[in-house]
């Protein structure tokens, strides 16, 4: 079955034509670079996203710590991931890449902080 | 008080050129930024995205300006001043900056305004209707949402395509409100591909095409907004409308750059658009003062400005005479 898709990549954003059987990739064309062939096959066998968000924070200089996760999750699951994140609060000091939650909802990835965070 | 070169703004082109000055051999810096921390409109952006030519990396917005933040605060050569607002600039290079308890005066040899864009509005685009609550440009939007840590409303419908617009509609989806259209007017959104993808399709959010929201109704509060297919000839076709309930509406048509501080010194800007009427990149029509970032031209990436703000640096430096010192590490 073919499958036409957005690469994600890179701003370019090629137009990827996936031909696939089911969740099993067979082959793509239309990527200008090897990225793009490696997201088509991901994106055929399981989509996998970065979650990126903001933490709630109590006392610091800063009112929403922006994070994100050390790496992608599964697509399915990102809505979840992020209501995980709104039920959390920061209230000491952190800096930039700390990490805020470790294996978030284990998905064997960290909730990373983006900027640092500091007492008013 | 005298200063070499000031800068007009820390986002990622003030810093871009903060730094290429400093390296170009310029000895003394000066960047005035009016929020109360570096980084600009970055701070909001806490999307991925960034980086990707610069650093060969994907990073978010405040991870991208926070690697150049670090490199300004290292130079002994740049100070920084916060909370500081540029509130004069004439074609001599004098300026007032106003910063807590003060109005400072200095007298520039060089000035680069690197002051970014505002967003276009409702009223620009007159969109019809009443005049509710509860429609707000997108980057504001991201900026409640982000850095203010308020929803806008629950129900949301986004007019326009626009980068900042794509990007909102995921983010909102995060936070639990429900993103029921993104209408655009013209055939083909404006946004980049990779953000109608991801921000988009990844959430099963409708972009309605060759549409424009013909209406926006509510007593105080947005209630709903109809929807109307766009003929060839530019009017509504009829019988093509229909209507979305909503509470919020953001409005994401696109960038106009800041350039009153320009136009304050005499130089002249092109009312088509708000960019400086200039001779090469980062030139204006005052000897002495260039502009830079989305204050010269609205870019689609921030590492394009970055490259591109380089540049403006280092033509102030040229323009003060100014040459790389070797036992300067810079």
């Amino acid at each position: 079955m073919k499958r036409v898709i957005t690469c994600i990549s890179c701003p370019k954003g090629c137009r990827l034509e996936i031909e696939a059987d089911g969740k099993a990739f067979v082959s793509v064309s239309g990527n200008k670079c090897p990225r793009g062939a490696e997201y088509a096959r991901r994106e055929t066998e399981a989509p996998l996203r970065v979650l990126t968000t903001c933490v709630l924070t109590r006392g610091l200089d800063i009112k929403m710590l922006p994070v994100r996760t050390s790496g992608p999750i599964p697509l399915e699951r990102l809505a979840e991931a992020a209501a995980a994140v709104r039920r959390l609060t920061v209230t000491t000091p952190v800096k930039a890449g700390a990490v805020v939650a470790a294996d978030l909802l284990g998905l064997g990835v960290d909730l990373v902080a983006c900027r640092r965070a500091g007492k008013p | 008080m005298r200063r070499e070169l000031v800068i007009v703004g820390g986002g990622p082109a003030g810093m871009a050129a903060a730094l290429a000055a400093r390296a170009a051999g310029v000895r003394d810096v000066l960047l005035l930024e009016r929020d109360s921390c570096l980084g600009g409109i970055l701070n909001q952006c806490i999307h991925p995205g960034f980086g990707l030519h610069y650093f060969k990396q994907e990073l978010t917005g405040p991870e991208y300006a926070g690697r150049f933040a670090d490199l300004v605060r290292q130079d002994p050569g740049i100070e920084v001043s916060l909370n500081s607002f540029v509130s004069k600039l004439d074609g001599s290079l004098e300026l007032s900056y106003l910063r807590p308890g003060a109005l400072v005066d200095v007298k520039a040899g060089a000035v680069i305004l690197a002051t970014g864009c505002r967003e276009r509005t409702r009223e620009m685009i007159t969109i019809p209707g009443m005049r509710p609550a509860g429609v707000f440009p997108a980057g504001l939007a991201q900026k409640m949402v982000n850095i203010e840590g308020w929803l806008p409303g629950t129900e949301a419908v986004i007019a326009g395509s626009g980068d900042i617009g794509l990007i909102m509609a995921r983010r909102l989806t995060l936070e639990g409100v429900k993103v029921k259209a993104v209408v655009e007017i013209k055939p083909e959104p404006s946004g980049l591909a990779r953000n109608v993808a991801q921000c988009l399709d990844d959430f099963g959010i409708p972009l309605y095409l060759r549409h424009r929201i013909s209406f926006i109704h509510g007593a105080d509060r947005v209630s709903k907004v109809t929807v109307s297919r766009v003929a060839e000839n530019g009017s509504d076709e009829p019988g093509s409308s229909f209507d979305i309930a909503c509470d919020t509406v953001l409005v994401s048509v696109g960038l106009i750059p800041e350039n009153e501080l320009l136009e304050m010194a005499g130089g002249a800007v092109d009312r088509r658009n708000n960019t400086p009427v200039s001779a090469g990149v980062n030139l204006t029509s005052v000897p002495g003062l260039f502009a830079c970032g989305n204050a010269f031209k609205v870019y689609d990436l921030a590492d394009s400005v970055t490259a591109d703000s380089a540049l403006a640096g280092r033509l102030a430096a040229e323009y003060l005479g100014a040459s790389p010192s070797p036992e300067e590490p810079v």
